[in-house]
């Protein structure tokens, strides 16, 4: 479980993120949706510590990440996979190295163990004979899935995602979105997605927060969206024509 | 900056970066020293000549004049300078491009102390690789110098020979390693340091790459000064 509580960021007199408190559980996809600038990714990257917030704190189970010394917060660290909004692969490894960093990197496995590592992750997100090819070689959809594998080589506790479906087409998106909800539900991870892509929000939104000018707006799952009143969700969610058209039948 | 200079996570990891680094900033640099080197080092010599045209002058001079630019100078300043265009470039924009890419944040996500990983391995590896391409340049240097006075017929091998080791003092040629060393610590951290700090896309990127050069070619050149009255005087 993931809590933050009261916190704040400005860039300058940009005051991003007003006050947030939020709870994220374990073994559920939490949600944090708005519109574009709202401060989705910079509430993201406070919680993984990129970003510091001047007030309030963060806590992954309990403990606090973000007054946390630095030996405790690379500890923490081990237990998180982020899947950044570009795929932020590391572009001079293969697809097969970039798999292999964290473990290379964290554990004493051996060659082979590695190796098998690598093999099972690549087979979980369904990348096959990717092994050798360079990000620079491979589609957009197939980066997402490399750096989902990477994100849970270390078995991770914690899970990101910045805007996983961007860029993808909406079939793609939907595999993307199933692949998240199932690694979920077996690792039993606490799962953070960014996201304003609605498919995504009915699909697996079993708990929404939604921020609105960097305040929480609204919270809930996806059931309750249509039943909110709340009109700057509903403007939000209800956006197209033909959506607002699909509530009416609600 | 601290950063850079912490804990390594992992020595099996840093040695094989350097490694990698030596092989692509030092391989990678040795062609265009080794031709920059015999053609400086031929000109020089030649011009030596041109100017003691004099029968005052021993020719030997003209060896012994040679060997002292290329040693002095040359090789460790102009090499220097050479070395901070294609380095410094290269440095500013891998690095700057893993930045807006997010590779950076990937790293300092998993908890690896990036200013570390990725900038200690290239500043321990220009540190080793430059004093070895300077020292090369300076045999190679002489080596044109030569090959220009025996072909042209302005000097003969042994009177050359006998300039180039006329009155030689090692402690110029360490003045000159020392320098290589700065200069080599000077380009890389400063290249680092550009990319590193890069905010924004791909155009910034590309002028911290630019600035990466400016800048470590004003500050070689500044403590090129600086080395030099505080060792030569
Ligand atoms: N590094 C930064 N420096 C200064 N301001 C920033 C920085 N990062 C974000 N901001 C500002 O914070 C606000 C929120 O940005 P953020 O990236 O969180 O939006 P977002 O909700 O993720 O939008 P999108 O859906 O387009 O990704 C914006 O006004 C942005 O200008
Ligand atoms: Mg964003």
């Amino acid at each position: 479980m993931i809590e933050v509580k009261n916190a704040n960021k400005h860039f300058g007199t940009n005051h991003v993120l007003k006050d947030i408190n939020a709870t994220f559980e374990d073994g559920k996809c939490n949600l944090i949706i708005g519109r574009s600038g709202s401060g989705k990714t910079v509430l993201m990257k406070c919680l993984v510590g990129l970003f510091t917030p001047e007030t309030g704190e963060i806590l992954y189970d309990g403990r606090d990440f973000a007054h946390a010394t630095s030996a405790e917060k690379k500890k923490i660290r081990q237990d998180i996979g982020m899947v950044f909004q570009g795929g932020a692969l590391f572009d001079s490894l293969n697809c097969e190295e970039n798999i292999a960093f964290p473990l290379k990197m964290f554990t004493k496995m051996t060659r082979t163990e590695i190796k098998e590592r690598v093999n099972y992750c690549m087979d979980r997100v369904n990348l096959v004979n990717a092994n050798k090819l360079f990000p620079s070689e491979i589609s957009g959809g197939m980066k997402k899935r490399v750096a989902i594998a990477r994100a849970i080589a270390l078995k991770p506790k914690y899970l990101f995602f910045d805007e996983p479906n961007s860029g993808l087409d909406p079939q793609t998106s939907i595999v993307i979105d199933e692949l998240i909800i199932e690694i979920t539900k077996e690792i039993n991870a606490t799962t953070i997605i960014n996201t304003h892509d609605m498919n995504s929000v009915f699909e697996m939104g079993e708990r929404i927060i939604y921020i609105f000018k960097g305040e929480k707006n609204w919270e809930g799952d996806f059931t309750q969206i249509a039943k909110s009143d709340n009109k700057e969700l509903i403007d939000f969610i209800f956006a197209s024509n033909l959506l607002k058209r699909v509530k009416d039948t609600f | 900056m601290g950063r850079t200079f912490g804990r390594v996570d992992k020595w099996s990891a840093f040695w094989s970066s350097v490694i990698r680094e030596i092989d692509k900033l030092g391989m990678g640099s040795i062609v265009i020293v080794s031709i920059i080197s015999v053609f400086i080092g031929a000109v020089i010599s030649i011009q030596l000549a041109v100017q003691i045209d004099s029968p005052l002058i021993p020719k030997f001079t003209i060896g012994f004049g040679t060997r002292d630019t290329v040693i002095l100078e040359f090789s460790s300043t102009v090499i220097g300078l050479i070395l901070a265009g294609k380095v410094g470039s290269n440095i500013g924009s891998e690095i700057g491009s893993m930045r807006v890419s997010e590779q950076i944040d990937a790293l300092e996500i998993m908890g690896v102390n990036s200013a570390n990983y990725l900038i200690l391995p290239k500043i321990v590896a220009a540190l080793i690789i430059n004093p070895i391409l300077t020292l090369m340049s300076m045999i190679l240097g002489i080596l044109g110098g030569y090959i220009a006075c025996i072909s042209s017929g302005l000097l003969d091998s042994d009177t050359f020979i006998f300039g180039a080791q006329y009155y030689f003092k090692p402690w110029h040629l360490y003045y000159s390693l020392i320098k290589s060393i700065v200069f080599a610590f000077i380009i890389t951290s400063i290249s680092c340091y550009k990319g590193y700090y890069v905010e924004g896309g791909s155009e910034e990127v590309g002028k911290a790459s630019t600035k990466a050069v400016v800048n470590s070619s004003i500050s070689i050149l500044f403590w090129n000064l600086i080395l030099t009255v505080l060792l030569l005087l």
